[in-house]
């Protein structure tokens, strides 16, 4: 059963993300993109981090994905004629190839290394959430007030960039 | 029981498709929606090897990273406003103000 979800949530992400990268007009690449994070949050899922998941449909889905739409429709962006660059089939071959080598390599590598402290049985216990929560507030503060910081810097410099430049020209004719 | 390969296959092959979108399109918004691929395919791979190799370290760090993929939205999204607003358009190749 799990089989089968792996399967589907895989392929329709993998399908999605081609499109986001093949289709034409902007707005339908960030459809697309919608339901690759919404199918990647079903991953997730599979792999027992529902506080992942949760905060992949909120703020990806619900807010990086509204912001990406709202830019898309404020600046009403005409679709050029030649929407990639002109010398890409140069770089298909090479990455076709490089992506089988790739994939080649990881279905041979054994992937084993020293288990952690955080077993399925003990995750599942209290749920994902409470797992999460005690890790990162007692081995992860730190990092965690650094990226709450990053955050309030991206917020200031996003409204830094984006307000209208005062002209610089009236100085002059004063 | 679905292996490991498995779950970092799908993970690169998400990669290298955001890689390619990088570097043949040539809108700027489908460029950062690009990077949104790379970094969900990191975040794939970070959680798998949470779970199979039973640490927390990997979703924290996979949370981390969705942080900064708003903040790189937020700042990307900006960016491609303020180049809109001079010179109304969003194609790659025609921001070449600070090439050398």
């Amino acid at each position: 059963m799990v089989l089968v979800f792996f399967t589907y949530f895989a392929l329709v992400s993998i399908a999605a993300g081609v499109l986001t990268v093949a289709l034409k007009h902007p707005v339908h690449c960030g459809l697309a993109l919608l339901t690759l994070l919404l199918h990647v949050s079903g991953l997730f899922i599979l792999l027992n981090a529902e506080f992942l998941w949760a905060v992949q449909l909120i703020v990806y889905a619900g807010a990086i994905l509204v912001l990406y739409l709202f830019v898309l429709m404020l600046l009403n962006l005409k679709t050029d004629d030649r929407y990639f660059h002109s010398t890409y089939l140069y770089f298909l071959p090479p990455a076709a190839i490089g992506s089988l080598y790739v994939l080649i390599l990881l279905f041979r590598s054994p992937f084993a290394g020293a288990k952690g402290d955080a077993p399925t049985v003990a995750v599942l216990q209290d749920g994902d959430t409470y797992a999460v929560g005690l890790k990162m507030f007692s081995d992860y503060l730190l990092q965690f007030e650094i990226v709450g910081v990053f955050l309030l810097g991206a917020v200031i410099g996003a409204i830094v960039l984006a307000k209208t430049p005062k002209p610089i020209t009236d100085k002059r004719a004063r | 029981m679905v292996p490991l390969s498995a779950y970092v296959a799908v993970s690169a092959v998400l990669f290298i498709t955001g890689l390619l979108g990088v570097l043949i399109r040539r809108n700027f918004i489908i460029v950062l929606m690009s990077v949104e691929i790379m970094l969900n395919a990191a975040n794939i791979n970070l959680v798998a090897f949470s779970y199979y190799l039973e640490s927390m370290a990997g979703q924290l760090v996979a949370l981390f990273v969705i942080a900064i993929a708003a903040g790189e939205a937020a700042i990307g999204l900006a960016i491609i406003i303020v180049v809109f607003r001079g010179k109304i358009s969003t194609n790659v190749d025609e921001m070449n103000l600070l090439k050398w």
